[in-house]
This record gives C-alpha cells, sequence and structure tokens, in this order.
C-alpha cells in the first residue's frame, strides 16, 4: 500500500480556547482537525478531572491535525498565536497517511 | 426561630447533608463520581426550573418598579464587590495583583446555586421571595468580569476586552437559559406551569440533592489538590468576604424596600461567588492567573462556608433587618 510521509500535530489546550484555536487555524488554511474531549490529567497546574464539573474552565480538549510536511510551519504560526499564554501541550509527530492528496 | 435553631435545620437539610457526603466522599478519596454530562444536565434543569417559576411568580404577582429598581441595584453591586474584594485581598493575602484581579471577578459574581439553596431555605422557613429575584440574580453574571480587568489594566496589565470575549460573557449559557426559562414562566404563567409541574417542581428538591452531592465531590477533590495554594490569609478572606457581599446586599434590599425573603435572596447574590461563568471567562482573559487560587476559594470555601452557615445567618440578619 503506498503511503506519504505527513506531520500529526496534536494541540492539548483548554476548552475554553477551542473556538479560538479551531478559527484561528482555519484561518491559516488548515480545514482538517479532529477535537476529542480529554478526561483529566495532571501537569504543572496539578492534577484535574473532567468528572462532575459543570464549567467549562478546568476542562481541556485535544485538537489533532495531519498536515503536509510544507505546511507545518503555518499551521504552528496559528496555534501558538492562540496558545501560547495558556495551559497546554503542543506535540509534532512524523506519520505516514494514505490518499495524500486529501491532506 | 433563633440563629442557632436556623443554622442546625439548615444544616440537617437533605441538601446540605447531600454537599457533605460529596465532600466527605472525595475527601476520604472515595471513587464516587458522577459523570460530565449528568451533572451538566442536572445544571440545565436546575437553571431551568428555578428560571421558569420565577417568571411564572413573576406573573402572578405581577411587575412592580422595584424591579427595575433592584436589577439597576444588582448591576451596581457587581461591578462594586470587585473593587472591595481586591482591596482585601491586597491587604489580607500576598497575591499578585493579577491573582488578586482574578479572585475579585468571582466574588463580585454569583453562584447561581447557592441562590437556588438560598430559595430552598427560605421555602422551608415559609417565607416568600419576589420571583424576579432569578432576573436580578442573572444581572449580576457578567459586570464583575468588567470591573477585574479594569484592575489589572490599572495595575499594568493592559488587559482588552475584545468583542469575542464579551459576547461569550453575556449569551453565556446559564444566563440564557436562566432569562429564557424566566420568559418561558412569565408568558405561559400558572397555566404552563400546570402542565409541566410534574416535571419541574417535584423532583426539584432531589435533583438539588444529587446535584449538591456533585458539588461535594468537585469541591473536594479541588481542596484534596490544592492544600499548598490556601493560606491562612486566602481562607481567611474565603470567609469575610461573604460577609462583607452580604452586607452590601442587605443594604440594597434595604434600599429597595424589599421584603425579607428578597433581601435575604439579595445577601445571598452578594455573598455568593462564581464558580462557573466567571472562571472560564478568566480563563480566556487572564490566563496568567492561577485558576487552582480562585476556583478553591469560591468552590472550596465560600461555596460551603455560604451553604452550611452562611445562609442561616443571611436569613437570620434578613429577618432582623425587615422584621419579618
Amino acid at each position: 500500500m503506498q503511503t506519504h510521509p505527513a506531520k500529526r500535530v496534536e494541540i492539548i489546550i483548554e476548552e475554553v480556547m477551542e473556538k479560538r484555536l479551531t478559527s484561528a487555524l482555519l484561518g491559516a488554511d488548515v480545514t482538517g482537525f479532529t477535537v476529542l474531549p480529554v478526561k483529566g490529567g495532571s501537569g504543572r497546574s496539578g492534577h484535574w478531572s473532567r468528572a462532575g464539573q459543570v464549567g467549562r474552565a478546568t476542562g481541556m480538549v485535544s485538537v489533532v491535525c495531519i498536515v503536509r510536511p510544507d505546511r507545518l510551519d503555518t499551521l504552528l504560526e496559528a496555534a501558538f498565536a492562540v496558545v501560547e499564554p495558556h495551559i497546554g501541550v503542543v506535540s509534532v509527530t512524523d506519520c505516514e497517511v494514505l490518499r495524500a492528496e486529501r491532506f | 426561630m433563633d440563629l442557632f435553631a436556623l443554622a442546625v435545620g439548615n444544616l440537617t437539610s437533605p441538601i446540605i447533608l447531600s454537599f457533605a457526603l460529596g465532600l466527605f466522599a472525595a475527601l476520604a478519596r472515595s471513587d464516587l463520581s458522577i459523570p460530565e454530562a449528568v451533572a451538566k444536565g442536572m445544571s440545565i434543569y436546575l437553571l431551568f426550573a428555578i428560571g421558569f417559576k420565577g417568571g411564572v411568580a413573576v406573573d402572578e404577582a405581577g411587575l412592580s418598579g422595584t424591579l427595575l429598581g433592584a436589577l439597576l441595584g444588582a448591576v451596581v453591586l457587581s461591578f462594586a464587590l470587585p473593587f472591595a474584594a481586591y482591596a482585601l485581598l491586597r491587604v489580607m493575602t500576598r497575591l499578585s495583583a493579577l491573582d488578586a484581579a482574578a479572585v475579585a471577578a468571582h466574588y463580585g459574581s454569583i453562584s447561581i446555586v447557592t441562590f437556588v439553596a438560598g430559595t430552598s431555605v427560605l421555602e422551608s422557613a415559609g417565607l416568600s421571595y419576589d420571583g424576579w429575584m432569578v432576573a436580578v440574580a442573572a444581572a449580576m453574571e457578567a459586570p464583575a468580569i468588567l470591573s477585574a480587568l479594569w484592575l489589572v489594566a490599572r495595575s499594568g496589565g493592559g488587559r482588552q476586552m475584545d468583542g469575542e470575549l464579551m459576547r461569550e460573557i453575556l449569551l453565556n449559557g446559564s444566563i440564557v437559559l436562566l432569562i429564557g426559562s424566566f420568559v418561558i414562566g412569565w408568558v405561559t404563567g400558572s397555566e404552563g406551569l400546570a402542565r409541566i409541574e410534574s416535571f419541574i417542581v417535584s423532583p426539584f428538591q432531589g435533583v438539588l440533592c444529587l446535584f449538591l452531592l456533585d458539588m461535594g465531590l468537585v469541591a473536594g477533590r479541588g481542596l484534596r489538590n490544592a492544600r499548598g495554594v490556601l493560606r491562612p490569609g486566602l481562607l481567611t478572606f474565603g470567609v469575610v468576604m461573604p460577609l462583607v457581599g452580604a452586607a452590601s446586599g442587605a443594604a440594597a434590599g434595604l434600599i429597595l424596600g424589599l421584603g425579607t425573603g428578597s433581601t435575604m435572596l439579595f445577601m445571598v447574590l452578594g455573598a455568593s461567588a462564581s464558580y462557573i461563568a466567571v472562571p472560564a471567562a478568566m480563563r480566556v482573559a487572564l490566563p496568567e492567573a492561577n485558576p487552582s487560587v480562585y476556583l478553591t476559594l469560591s468552590l472550596g470555601v465560600t461555596f460551603p462556608f455560604n451553604l452550611t452557615l452562611g445562609l442561616a445567618i443571611y436569613l437570620a440578619v434578613a429577618r432582623f433587618l425587615t422584621g419579618g
């Protein structure tokens, strides 16, 4: 099966920033991404869990984008402008995709 | 009824005991938890029910000129309380200007669950209140956020309110649901209430118990994870500030000539601290502020204080001041 190199960017960010981040991605022409809920975790700000929470202040989401390698810098610049002062993690990994024309 | 009897009656009510159970379970590291979706569902139910019943009460009693004064008083109170909170925090704690402003915003806004618990205490005591106090509660949700951002800007933080954040604050789900259900109740009146009474009246106290069980769990987990944050000065602030807010609410109630029930609820609104709308706004507007400070204070200290002792104190004081 023919596969193609791509970059997988995962941005774990505060739930309240989700729309701002996805708007910034769309503004940078990154039109493909997946938003996943995050159940809980631990980091520099301590342990947290979504269990029983009714507000959005303590929730996090994971935004996953897969792009062609030449689109990576555009994506990161757009994301960084939103993510920079907030709690979260940005990671980039190499991956392989089928159907390269979709990215 | 004296203050002691009121306090005992309140502490042994199902809603307070449910909260205590949640708090105990979390502190004892029990695996008891309520799924997020269930908690959100109960929150929507409670907001809809309290808004709807408030609207029906207004339809039955009619609008009075006092409502406009009360709304104005609520907005002024919400704008003003963060300044008092900020001044107290700067004197009593070593919080930075940024963290103090973020905490202050929570104390100018309100906790609708504390308000609902307050209405429950009034009903147990056989006292009535104006149905439009629900609208007063909604009016106090947002102004405090603007005061906090102004405080940060004044201390050199240079924060600016963008249009998107303003829209999110004014149209946050709690405000839209509370005001929307209030209008539906007002428009449909007692006939509308009769149609859905079995859903929004009878199960209300039971749902409130479960919701407070969840609040106890969340507060307990917060306290467990933020032991290093709660210094004596902050703890004292978490108890003193509600009394300052309640005194301001009492003054507003007296100036407006409200009855015992509504004056007590004005005190509850002044005393309570937000833990849903304001924390979300602070995460967007002041991301550098430490969320464990303001969340632990409002949900882990002030909320339990208001539920266990505050409500009884506010009712006793409101009765004394209004002769009710």
